[in-house]
């Protein structure tokens, strides 16, 4: 359960005040689709990266299943990242020098697990993902849409509650793009809260609910269509 | 929660091997920093091994009597000859016994005359001496006998011959028994210097020695070089020296015309010259290792400002502030403990290379200044490298993660 409310992101350009989040007010139901969608500049990376914790409000409270984590510290912070949200990102952010299977397990070193139990969850996850015969791969020797299904591998291996995905198929051609968003809904079908930031009208319009931005403020939502069961689609 | 150290150590030595160059360059950083120091110190601490052997060659607890005040001493064998205010005699050197604060002396008396064997000859540097000199002097003999232990005043007519002497005479064949002559006179080799006998100014390999009777006979003489008296102990030194100074002034008719020479002195004066040294190797290596540093530091700023990404990354997984420095930090700490073990391996090699080069001076370094440039390389190392692991942390993973 996500809970904003009246939330205001302020940067300072020059002398002017730039208003990246306008007094947003916004709950989300665990479990739940959502898709933003704006033109650019309109505050949907934003939303996304306070939401992840990777910034902080300017004013506003943000609650974490009941909980106000604007109020952490650095380090509480740091753990609900680790524990509870994944990040899927357009560059997919791979470490170049670590192969598909390390990557997938920095999450867990970071968590301070010991190594006997990271390597099945490791292996567990590359397997949902249907990477265990690219395990050893680096990621410049892994196909765009192969990079990002490690990434997305990585950002469940700590089992989180909320997946937020920045423009996940911004890099990806159609066919990829498509095999990736199908592996999201799956993993909200089973559970996990999916934010999905997306320019692309598309892609938004498959979630259970859309919202739209436009100058920091949130614009217009529609409830759309429950999207199609992935499985039906694959060949 | 900070991850087990074996991950920390797995993703640092993976982020150094990710960068090659940059790694590359802080190791030879470290390592020339760490060898410089070890080259440095073994040269110094060689120094100091040379010098003090010299003086445990050249005799314990010495004083030593010059003839003439300081100004006008000579120092060297062919003023020997030269006028000084009043001559050293033998007897002078005798009643210098008189003490029981004196263990034992030895008059010496130097030139420089013809050394022939058959028909080989060579110039040769003569030392008039006694019995006593080898035991002042802890030299060895390698073969036969010492001069013996006569009156002072006997000329017998023996010889002790440096080894090199003895080779150039004799070559192969043996020495002990013969009869080599000497500017006149004849004199019968009675002793072999062994190898011991090498201190400052002379070596003894390349001398011949004869009761100091028979120098002064050989060089038509009365007068003496010098009078090397060996006080009893260290304490005794001081009241040898007063008591020497007070004798051959009552036997000099009141005047004082001898100069007085403390080994004490010459090591002190030596003490504060490797002193000096000592601090001079410090700072130098100091420098270098400072050097080393700040390039470490800006090594690993740049390694920070190159990793933007990957860090911005660590810190969306989770990462905490503590985490991010203790990985900069690791990866530091392992690049100046590799650094500084290949600059203990390069300045080892180093300092073999000066022992084989000179092998008088036994360049070795000091356990204390390898065990000092370890540290000092480690915690610069960490030191400098602080400042970059704590703009680690603090990076904003936003715009961390948005640059590309």
């Amino acid at each position: 359960m996500i809970e904003l409310s009246h939330i205001h992101r302020n940067f300072q350009v020059g002398d002017q005040t730039v208003h990246a989040l306008d007094d947003v007010t916004l709950t989300i139901k665990s479990g739940d689709y959502v898709s933003i969608m704006g033109p650019s500049g309109s505050g949907k990376s934003t939303l996304l990266n306070l939401l992840g914790l990777l910034d902080q409000p300017s004013s506003g409270i943000y609650r974490l299943n009941g909980k106000d984590v604007t109020a952490l510290s650095d380090i509480e912070q740091a753990r609900v990242r680790n524990r509870e949200i994944g990040f899927v990102f357009q560059m997919f952010h791979l470490v170049p020098r670590l192969s598909a299977a390390e990557n997938v397990e920095l999450p867990l070193i970071l968590a301070g697990l010991p190594p006997e139990q990271r390597r099945p969850r490791v292996a567990e996850a590359l397997e949902e993902l249907h990477l265990t015969d690219r395990s050893h791969h680096k990621p410049d020797q892994l196909s765009g849409g192969q990079r990002q299904r490690v990434a997305i591998a990585r950002a469940t291996v700590t089992r989180p509650n909320v997946l937020l995905a920045d423009e996940p198929t911004g890099n990806l051609d159609h066919t990829s793009g498509q095999d990736v968003v199908r592996i999201l809904e799956d993993l909200n079908q089973r559970g996990l809260t999916l934010i999905m930031v997306t320019h692309d009208p598309e892609m938004g319009s498959r979630a259970r609910r859309q919202l739209h931005m436009l100058d920091g403020r949130l614009d217009a939502e529609l409830a759309g269509q429950a999207p199609d069961t992935p499985r039906h689609d694959t060949p | 929660m900070i991850p087990h150290s074996p991950d920390v150590a797995r993703f640092s030595w993976g982020a150094l091997r990710g960068y090659p160059a940059r790694t590359l360059l802080m190791l030879t950083a470290m390592a020339i920093g760490v060898a410089a120091v070890v080259v440095l110190t073994s040269l110094g601490e060689g120094a100091r091994r040379y010098v003090t052997g010299e003086f445990a060659s050249l005799g314990t607890n010495l004083v030593i009597v010059l003839p003439g005040r300081s100004e006008t001493a000579g120092l060297n064998p062919t003023t020997l000859m030269g006028e000084t205010p009043r001559d050293l005699t033998l007897d002078d050197a005798l009643a210098l016994t008189r003490s029981y604060n004196v263990r034992r002396i030895a008059p010496i008396n130097v030139g420089s005359a013809d050394v022939s064997w058959q028909s080989r000859s060579r110039e040769s540097v003569i030392l008039g001496a006694s019995h006593e000199l080898l035991d002042i002097r802890h030299w060895k003999i390698a073969q036969g006998r010492f001069l013996p232990n006569t009156d002072l005043d006997r000329a017998t007519p023996v010889a002790v011959i440096g080894s090199t002497i003895r080779n150039e005479l004799f070559g192969a064949k043996p020495a002990l028994g013969e009869w080599i002559r000497i500017g006149d006179r004849r004199f019968r080799v009675i002793g072999i210097m062994g190898s011991e006998g090498r201190s400052i100014g002379v070596d003894v390999q390349e001398t011949v020695i004869i009761p100091v009777a028979a120098a002064q006979q050989l060089f038509n003489t009365t007068s003496l070089f010098r009078i090397l008296v060996e006080a009893r102990s260290r304490d005794a030194i001081q009241p040898v020296k007063r008591f020497v100074i007070q004798t051959l002034q009552e036997r000099h008719q009141g005047i004082k015309d001898v100069t007085v020479v403390t080994q004490d002195a010459v090591l002190a004066t030596f003490d504060r010259i490797l002193g000096a040294l000592t601090y001079a190797v410090g700072g130098i290596a100091a420098i270098s290792l400072a050097v080393a540093g700040i390039l470490i530091m800006n090594v690993m700023l740049v390694a920070v400002s190159q990793r933007t990404a990957e860090i911005g990354l660590l810190k969306a997984l989770g990462a905490s502030p503590r985490q991010i420095i203790v990985l900069i930090l690791a990866e530091a700490l392992l690049l100046s403990l590799l650094g500084a073990l290949l600059g203990l391996l390069l300045g080892e090699a180093g300092s073999l290379v000066i022992r084989h080069a000179f092998p008088v001076l036994p360049a070795q370094a000091p356990i204390w200044a390898i065990v000092t440039a370890l540290l000092v390389a480690i915690i610069t190392g960490l030191l400098f490298s602080l400042l970059p692991a704590r703009r680690a942390a603090q990076l904003d993973p936003v715009l961390a993660l948005s640059r590309r």
